[in-house]
């Protein structure tokens, strides 16, 4: 017996991403943009689909749930008369922390992707995971409350210069917090120089309808391959 | 917690290329930019590798440092801090080097030694 080098350098994810591309293909061969939404627990990602998506004109939108264990966000949603698939994760050791593209698969039989415009998924509550893993998204957005303190950017680098659009949510509670503003926003613009972002109040409305805005026009973008 | 799905990852895509061979060494190599932590890797390696080829292969990983590039003067530099700012020509454009790698590196494998028919 001897030992041999085998060569390799392949991304590690790159069965992940093959299978990525393909819910890209069947996304867009139905015409459908789709949202991957990233945050941690709490930062308010169902509280905001709930106060975006129940007016989107002729957007036809439909929501894919990512949580490890329940349907309470899906079941919020179904309230709304919007299409919901539940995707639970809790399978394995304690359930996984992020949605992967194997599993996005695995939910799309499940949805009427030819009668919706544009498909949010939201993710697993994490700011770590699922900045690592590709589901064929055309975008990805985080929100990021201001409860969460102004130090995120820093700790979460990768989530944060992994999205195209950075929400700050929770605005209304910027009175009660020792939140600094500014120095969040020097933060984003040192890890992720210029990404756009807008905040907002999910519960007050403050700022939703420019998010709204902004998913009228990614449903209406023509699709770029990946 | 997402280096479980990591490790079995690396595991699938060794396995692929040892051909059915036996696995002693798996490398890989790890951006400063991922967070992904080695001795979580390694941990959850040894777990999803236990059934296979990569069942007593040794898992290392090479750390590869964040470096960066101003687009705009040329400079460039290593860091471990995330601040993509140029001190020249802050904010300037920058870009990235090195340090968003999570590859598989190379793997060794044992093979039976070649026959050599005697002349």
């Amino acid at each position: 017996m001897h030992r041999t080098r085998v060569r390799i350098v392949e991304d590690a994810l790159d069965a992940n991403n093959t299978i990525a591309r393909a819910n890209r293909e069947d996304f867009d061969r139905a015409a459908v943009r789709v949202v991957n939404l990233m945050s941690a627990p709490g930062a308010g990602k169902t509280t905001l689909l709930e106060a975006a998506l129940s007016d989107l004109g002729a957007i036809r939108p439909g929501v894919l749930e990512g949580d490890v264990q329940g349907s309470l966000d899906a079941d919020r949603i179904a309230h709304l008369h919007i299409p919901v698939v539940q995707l639970n994760t809790g399978s394995g050791f304690g359930g996984e922390c992020h949605l992967d593209a194997n599993m996005v698969r695995s939910a799309l039989p499940a949805l009427a992707l030819h009668e919706l415009d544009l498909l949010i998924v939201e993710n697993v509550g994490n700011l770590v995971c699922p900045a690592e893993f590709r589901i064929g998204e055309d975008v990805r957005v985080m929100i990021s409350s201001v409860t969460e303190g102004e130090d995120k950017p820093l700790k979460y680098p990768l989530m944060f210069r992994a999205c195209e659009l950075v929400v700050i949510n929770k605005i209304d509670l910027l009175p009660h917090l020792d939140f600094d503003l500014e120095l969040f926003l020097h933060h984003l613009d040192g890890v992720h120089p210029g990404v756009p972002r807008m905040l907002l109040s999910a519960k007050t409305g403050e700022g939703v309808e420019e998010f709204r805005a902004w998913l009228r026009e990614v449903a209406t973008r023509v699709t770029v391959p990946v | 917690m997402h280096e479980l799905s990591i490790a079995s990852a690396i595991v699938d895509t060794a396995t692929k290329h040892a051909d059915g061979r036996q696995v002693s060494v798996v490398s890989v190599r790890v951006g400063g930019l991922r967070q992904v932590t080695a001795d979580s890797l390694r941990f959850y390696f040894e777990i999803v590798a236990r059934d296979g080829v990569c069942a007593q292969a040794r898992l290392e990983c090479t750390q590869v440092a964040l470096r960066l590039r101003c687009r705009d003067c040329g400079q460039e530099w290593e860091t471990d801090q995330p601040e993509f700012r140029c001190s020249r020509c802050a904010p300037g454009s920058v870009e990235v080097l090195t340090g968003e790698e999570l590859e598989v590196d190379y793997i060794e494998v044992e093979e039976e030694a070649a026959c050599i028919a005697p002349g």
